[in-house]
């Protein structure tokens, strides 16, 4: 056995007909290709459609049939909405019009007649069954692509042409002719005029339109519209009433009527055998009464009729045509059209040869495409796509040495990727994380609540998001940093459905940063902070806790200068870090100081009932003997409760009472009040100060 | 026996058949199974029992058949028939009945004797 080209599935048939030869006759055609069902009256078709509808791909209905006829079935059909799922194409030798009319108002897609031709009977069916499957794709891929939607209706529109020129027995080149003549003659059309305002969108929806000006031809009984010879005048005026019967078929719609590709296509069925002289058919239009699209159409159908091979003809050379079409032999155009026609020449004659090269690569491209999408509904092809990715993404996961992560909401799950779940000790996927026992012995339930409420805070248009936390990894406590990407449907709201993301170990970098923050701040001879840090932290904390009761304290050596000036500078810096020490020493942890100048330190405290015994108690352990120096200071206080919590405010009175100190003679403390306002700065400008000044 | 001979005693139009089935072989199946086709026998009962609806739908079907075959003499008959019972009772109802009748006999007679000469051909 030879490679089979595609294990596809094969379409079921259903055939709905009284006589058991005629079933056996239709079965015989199709079972090689199809697998088929019969039912021998309307009720068992019916019954058989309700059950097992979903499998059918085409109905082949009779219409006379005992229990309930073809109509009925029809219009069983109809009520059950079932005609938008599975074509019919209804088989009969009840060839008056009237039946064909109300068949197709019920929605059949096409007719076999009796007595069948195998060929016909197989094209029909396997034309009809592509025609749905792809219309069915269509409606698949037109969310995927618009470009390629219009493809394929243009395909769709081919293959619809296509099925009336096979019942025409023309060649079925016409229509692509016919399509290509007509945008050529359009595209120089609006070269000559814009009194028409034709846009390209307009060419290219007469063009396509154009495909199907014939489609009334369906209803034009097979002797005539076949028939070798010349028609009579009888058969003639049953040959033009194709033009109104196409337009009557396009105007019955049910949908689509307010599409411009409907609308074009109205036009060119009913008018393309007007002419400009008034001398057409049907209505007897003149002129620019004449829309401009049918006169387009006309032209480029009466030239490629001319120059091809008709049943009745031989084909006419490019030259000849074009004479005969200018002395008026094809009836009246209009002559700016026919200037186009002369203008265009050749070129008209490259167009017929070309497209049928075009033909045939269109037909296997036709036939490649629907191999392709044969059982691959749009949605099947974007999981195809995204298998693909899962793989890739698998792939590159299992390389990395990173931790990585994907969150989903319905269900709750946490998937780590390979390395990260081994890294971590923990489950490639963890179901409901908020409650696995595993992940909180690493993190906290806090951390995860609050990594949650970063996600929440997340929006499609900004969808990443950092997030800091402390892991339990490998006995300690270390600090990560989680980058994420939330995931949104695509949803009016659109829903979070999930994030993926990297969890990266920054404990190292963070302590670094850490220190460096900490060195920034802080004054390198005391390792008490500097001024601006200070400042900065003490402004948070009367933002943070307003209501708190605080003292900021200034406090400097006595004679400082002396001490450096008579023991040298080492000694001096020793004071000092002694000090800074001293003062460490008789603080809480909360307390905020810092050296804010040569010899002065500032203090920040928070205390609740009574302040002096506080600030007596550091001011005696400060004083005190270091070596054989006494140390002695100065020291100024300022309450919130008499300054209030602006940090400038308080810093300006504790120095005004340290000023007020100073100038009394030294070696005490005291509290601010009014009456020091006016009093100057005990503060020597010192360099923190002065980097504070700039950021003021 | 051949088929077109078959055809021929039949008055009917091998070739046409031909034309649209392709296959002998596929044209000498549906020949002979036409003689177990019951449209006829249901024909027959339904104009025994004055029935227009079954007897129409009985030719219909017949005619259909005849037409899918090529029995060009059948399916003349058997159409008359039917137009003529697809309204109402026509006129010549019983005579276009007959006639039916007559080209049935004759059509089967022609299938039996190529269905026993293909026989003695194995």
């Amino acid at each position: 056995m030879g490679i089979k080209k595609r294990q596809s599935i094969r379409h079921k048939i259903l055939i709905a007909d009284d006589s058991e030869m005629n079933r056996t006759i239709l079965t015989d055609m199709l079972d090689a290709e199809y697998d088929i069902i019969e039912a021998e009256n309307g009720k068992q078709a019916i019954e058989i459609i309700e059950s097992r509808g979903a499998e059918l791909s085409l109905i082949l209905l009779d219409i006379v049939m005992p229990e309930i006829d073809g109509f009925g079935v029809l219009m069983e059909m109809n009520r059950n909405n079932w005609m938008d799922d599975i074509p019919v194409i209804m088989i009969s030798s009840e060839t008056g019009a009237v039946h064909i009319k109300r068949a197709y108002e019920l929605g059949v897609t096409d007719f076999i007649s009796r007595p069948f031709d195998a060929y016909i009977v197989y094209r029909r069916v396997n034309n009809t069954i592509l025609l749905y499957a792809k219309q069915k794709k269509l409606m698949a891929l037109a969310a995927e692509q618009a470009y390629e939607k219009e493809q394929q209706s243009n395909l769709m529109i081919d293959i619809l042409s296509h099925i009336v020129e096979f019942r025409n027995g023309e060649s079925s080149s016409h229509v692509r002719h016919v399509h290509s003549l007509t945008e050529q003659l359009l595209k120089k059309f609006v070269q000559k005029t814009d009194s028409y305002s034709l846009t390209r969108r307009d060419i290219a929806t007469i063009s396509t339109a154009s495909a199907l000006h014939d489609i009334g031809k369906i209803a034009i009984p097979e002797e005539v519209l076949n028939k070798p010879g010349r028609l009579t005048a009888e058969e003639f005026e049953v040959m033009k009433t194709h033009s109104m019967i196409g337009a009557k078929m396009l105007e019955d719609l049910p949908i689509y009527q307010n599409e411009p590709l409907i609308k074009a296509a109205y036009e060119i069925c009913r008018w393309h055998h007007e002419r400009y002289d008034g001398k057409g058919y049907p209505d007897g239009l003149r002129g620019d009464e004449i829309p401009i699209s049918a006169q387009i159409v006309s032209i480029a159908d009466v030239y490629d009729a001319l120059t091809g091979k008709r049943v009745y003809k031989d084909a006419i050379a490019h030259d000849k045509a074009i004479q005969m079409i200018v002395d008026g032999q094809c009836g009246a155009f209009n002559p700016l059209i026919i200037e186009c026609l002369l203008e265009c020449g050749y070129e008209l004659e490259r167009i017929t040869e070309d497209s049928m090269q075009l033909e045939r690569q269109w037909m296997q491209n036709a036939a490649e495409e629907i191999m392709q999408h044969e059982g691959l509904t749009g949605s099947s092809r974007t999981l195809a796509v995204l298998e693909n990715e899962r793989i890739k993404q698998d792939f590159y996961a299992a390389l990395t040495t990173e931790i990585q992560f994907e969150v989903s909401l319905s269900p709750l799950m946490v998937t780590l990727s390979p390395f990260g779940a081994a890294k971590l000790g923990l489950p490639e996927i963890i179901m409901d994380p908020m409650q696995d026992a595993m992940l909180l012995s690493l993190v906290d339930q806090k951390v995860l609540e609050r990594f949650a409420d970063t996600q929440k805070a997340t929006t499609p248009q900004k969808p990443e998001s950092t997030f800091d936390c402390q892991i339990n990894f490998g006995g300690e406590k270390r600090w990560f940093r989680i980058y994420s990407r939330a995931f949104w449907s695509a949803d009016e709201p659109p829903v979070y459905t999930g994030a993926i993301g990297k969890c990266v170990d920054i404990h190292d970098l963070r302590t670094q940063l850490k220190e460096f923050e900490r060195q920034a701040e802080s004054d390198s001879m005391t390792g008490l902070l500097n001024h601006a840090a200070a400042k900065r932290r003490i402004a948070d904390r009367l933002k943070e806790k307003p209501e708190g009761r605080y003292a900021l304290v200034i406090f400097d050596l006595d004679d400082f200068k002396g001490v450096n000036d008579n023991y040298g500078h080492q000694f001096g810096d020793r004071v000092l870090k002694y000090t800074a020490s001293q003062l460490c020493g008789s603080i809480r942890g909360n307390d905020i100081v810092a050296r804010v100048g040569g010899d002065e330190f500032l203090l920040f405290l928070e205390y609740k009932n009574d302040l002096e015994p506080i600030i007596k108690r550091i001011f005696d352990s400060l004083n005190g003997n270091f070596e054989h120096f006494t140390v002695s200071l100065s020291m100024g206080v300022a309450e919130t409760d008499v300054v209030g919590s602006n940090y400038e405010e308080l810093f300006r009175a504790a120095d005004n009472a340290l000023y007020t100190v100073k100038r009394s003679g030294h070696g005490r403390y005291e509290f601010y009040n009014k009456s020091m306002y006016d009093t100057l700065s005990a503060i020597s400008p010192i360099e923190e100060a002065a980097e504070e000044t700039g950021q003021e | 026996m051949t088929l077109q001979e078959c055809y021929k005693m039949m008055e009917s139009d091998y070739e046409d058949v031909l034309g649209r089935l392709y296959k002998e072989e596929l044209v000498k199946k549906f020949v002979i199974k036409f003689l177990s086709d019951p449209s006829y026998d249901n024909l027959c009962k339904a104009m025994e029992e004055r029935n227009r609806r079954e007897a129409f739908r009985a030719s219909h079907t017949m005619k259909g058949v005849c037409q899918n075959l090529s029995f060009t003499r059948l399916y003349e008959s058997s159409k008359n028939l039917t137009e003529a019972l697809r309204e109402d009772w026509g006129a010549n109802v019983n005579e276009l009945f007959e006639q039916t009748s007559e080209d049935y006999k004759q059509t089967v007679a022609a299938i039996r004797e190529f269905e026993a000469s293909e026989q003695r051909d194995y």
